[in-house]
């Protein structure tokens, strides 16, 4: 290298070197990225240790030394994990005690709901408002009759055999779906000029944003029943249902108003000055700007939602995480509750880690040009 | 003539086109639907209470509780009462909220800071740490905690023993119990006194800078003050305070101080869910703080250190702030997960036990719910306070 350097050139004929090869490549990403200075190299090896202590074991437990085969846990004796605890209660874990036979009706709904998604998030399919209106309205009714049974010749299944997986989205989607009308009505509620509408959208928006979710439940399993005239009276589902709808009002509710926010005053005037409607102001100008501004908002309260669903366990209703539970104190299969839990994480880590990019990319497409 | 008809015309329109008038109808409605679903949702309560025999009122709180309850830090056995389990509950509540916060600082602040880090693998180990902890429900990391590692831990004979008489073991962590003896107050007192000298010195230091520009190193110096003078004021007192050391007899430990496993692993649960929201906060709160600010403060010949501690930290911390305090909210609300483990918090206790116990469910409710509503709104009104104080003076 110093001979090179020492070598003359007449200006404008140096040849191109490469660079040296410690600067490009894999060797110059690592002198930049974990070796730059003595600091970094001690943190690298720190790292490159915690790695080793974490992963190592864990992957040796959960791959390497684990049991599959096998539906007893006399299959389980290498010391790692017993996979076959999961695969024995699979179809539990995903359908509660819903009859076996009748598993289609859940796998049916299950793919509508997919394909309603499918065709609410990709991009180029069309008819985009057609797909909203079908999933807020046509398809939860569809829903309720496919996995309730009663009509068309299919058997009734009663509420209380519905569980696990199956249950979980049931709460999750019912509870964010019928709390969206709600949330818009108190966020505009609380943007309005009408002092008492104002006053009884924020009383109520603060009322159940400033109370856990678990007291709410706790409320709708035990007063709900005192509040209804004698001989009226729910089950268990829907009155949980109840409770989380009210709530998740609140916070869809102050999201919406994020998004009210921040549609510019000239819209509204714009809208006043065409001599629209106070209802035909919203629905056809402020609304669809506001509602696409907070799809992102919407998603993570989801998503939120989605993991406050597990709560229902308390108040004694069998979601994928209770009944996992309840399957752990089975006097067969005592002592592997680390493997029942880490199943149940690692589904909901799916669906949330799913929501959470999906609403992070959704951010970065609709904020254009503020970003640095 | 025809200049009065039109001024005729508005008021003479229909009562439906004048949008004040309209409001008014409107919220008449609105207020008579709800005070008549109210009244409606009160007759039916009282209704049914009367047809249950069930009396109301708060007359309960002061009956008998009869049942015991795992831990308390106020004195309470059965024969207290149920207002006394409120209290007893409340302040189990205030006391996993309050480990939980200070963890979930230190450990959310110590992985926003390591997702921010130059190093490639120390930034991708933090973004697993936040993108595994916030993405599973908080309730199975609480059951993980305390269903499935719990047990891994030994039996109190073969507990894991810490240097400075710390046990820990399925039954509980051991710690022991300071018990101070008479001259500990002194100690105290010079505590308060050297704080108190700390924050004059840092007036002084401030002032004679601003007038001066000499630079007095206040840091060490304080440090110096903290750490020296209670010591030294310890060690003439002839060192007044003793340990209480937990001790195995029988078949578990006797004296020192005992924190049972439920508070551990609710207290660990909370702290390790939210701290990884607290480290988002602190990353964007960090990232928030434009790059020219730095290199303004470079060109200005500050130092790293001082740049870090002058510039970008007093910025960053008013993006912080706020969303750190409504993490704090967060994690006092999720604390109401206890009962899922059994640790006695305010649910557990008085909306769980106390109300199966007297039936009162519309105050115990009321009441719980009455809590945790009287801290959030505290908060936020702290909130409001603090974002009016800190809010950019802009032009």
């Amino acid at each position: 290298m110093s001979e090179m350097m020492q070598e003359k050139y007449a200006p404008g004929t140096h040849p191109d070197w490469e660079p040296p090869a410690t600067e490009v490549g894999v060797i110059g990403w690592m002198r930049e990225n974990l070796f730059s200075n003595w600091r970094n190299s001690a943190l690298t090896l720190l790292g490159v240790y915690l790695v080793y202590l974490i992963f190592v074991p864990l992957i040796d437990w959960a791959i390497v030394n684990a049991d599959w085969a096998g539906d007893t846990r006399d299959a389980c004796t290498s010391g790692g994990a017993c996979w076959v605890f999961v695969k024995v209660r699979f179809n539990q874990f995903m359908y509660g005690f819903y009859p076996a036979e009748e598993y289609w009706r859940v796998n049916a709904t299950a793919v509508l709901f997919a394909l309603m998604i499918l065709w609410l998030t990709v991009p180029r399919i069309p008819l985009k408002r057609v797909a909203g209106v079908l999933t807020l309205f046509v398809f939860p009714i569809a829903a309720y009759f496919l996995l309730g049974g009663g009509v068309f010749g299919l058997s009734e299944v009663e509420t209380t055999r519905w569980g696990g997986l199956t249950l979980t989205l049931i709460l999750a989607v019912v509870g964010i779906v019928a709390a969206f009308p709600l949330g818009i009505i108190l966020a505009l509620g609380r943007r309005s000029e009408m002092p008492i509408v104002r006053a009884l959208s924020v009383a109520y928006i603060e009322l159940w944003r400033g109370v856990p979710l678990i007291t709410v439940l706790f409320m709708s399993s035990v007063m709900l029943p005192l509040f209804l005239p004698e001989g009226v009276n729910f089950d268990k589902l829907l009155r949980a249902l109840i409770g989380i709808i009210l709530f998740q009002a609140s916070y869809i509710a102050e999201v919406v108003r994020g998004g009210l926010q921040a549609i510019p005053k000239g819209q509204y005037e714009a809208a006043d000055a065409l001599g629209l409607s106070y209802g035909k102001k919203m629905v056809l100008i402020i609304l669809p700007q506001a509602l696409k501004l907070v799809i992102p908002g919407i998603v993570n309260t989801f998503n939120e939602l989605f993991k406050d669903t597990t709560l229902v366990l308390i108040i004694g209703l069998l979601d994928l995480l209770a009944i996992i539970k309840a399957a752990l104190e089975d006097s067969n299969w005592l002592g592997y509750s680390i493997e029942g839990y880490v199943f149940a994480g690692a589904v909901f880590w799916i669906f949330c880690f799913g929501m959470s990019r999906y609403s992070r990319a959704l951010e970065r497409k609709l904020h254009t040009g503020h970003k640095r | 003539m025809t200049d009065h008809t039109d001024e005729q015309a508005p008021a003479a329109a229909s009562f439906w086109r004048d949008p004040r008038k309209r409001a008014i109808v409107f919220q008449v409605i609105v207020l008579a639907i709800v005070l008549g679903l109210g009244a409606y949702i009160f007759h039916n309560t009282l209704h049914n209470l009367e047809k249950r025999g069930i009396s109301t009122g708060f007359a309960f709180l002061h009956n008998e509780a009869g049942f015991g309850i795992l831990f308390s830090l106020i004195p309470y056995d059965e024969t207290y009462t149920f207002g006394r389990t409120f209290l007893v509950g409340l302040l189990n509540t205030l006391l996993v909220s309050a480990i939980g916060i200070v963890l979930a600082t230190i450990l959310g602040f110590i992985v926003g800071v390591a997702r921010l880090s130059h190093n490639w693998i120390i930034s991708r180990l933090a973004n697993l740490y936040i993108e595994i902890f916030r993405n599973v429900p908080l309730l199975l990391q609480i059951l993980f905690w305390y269903f499935a590692m719990l047990p891994l831990l030994p039996h109190p004979r073969q507990s894991l023993a810490f240097e400075g008489g710390i046990f820990l073991n399925r039954r509980g962590l051991y710690l022991p119990a300071p018990v101070a003896e008479p001259g500990f107050g002194w100690v105290l007192v010079t505590l308060g006194l050297v704080i108190a000298a700390v924050v004059v010195l840092r007036r002084w230091a401030h002032r004679r800078q601003e007038a001066t520009w000499q630079i007095f190193p206040v840091f060490w110096t304080s440090l110096a003050l903290l750490i020296g003078l209670p010591l030294l004021s310890y060690g003439l007192l002839g060192a007044p305070l003793d340990w209480d050391y937990p001790a195995l007899k029988g078949f578990n430990f006797q004296g020192g101080m005992t924190v049972i496993p439920e508070l551990v692993a609710l207290a660990i649960a909370l702290a390790i869910y939210t701290a990884a929201y607290i480290a988002e906060i602190v990353r964007s709160g960090i990232q928030s703080v434009s790059h020219g600010q730095t290199e303004a403060a470079y060109a200005l010949g500050l130092k790293r250190g001082t740049t870090l501690r002058l510039v970008i930290i007093p910025q960053a911390m008013r993006v912080i702030i706020p969303q750190l305090t409504s993490q704090y909210l967060n994690l006092t609300k999720n604390s109401s997960l206890a009962p899922a483990i059994g640790y006695p918090d305010l649910v557990a206790v008085f909306a769980g036990t106390t109300l199966n116990q007297t039936g009162q469910a519309v105050e115990i409710i009321a009441m719980t719910m009455g809590v945790y509503l009287t801290l959030s709104l505290t908060i936020s009104a702290f909130m409001n306070w603090y974002n009016k104080r800190m809010a950019l003076v802009e032009r």
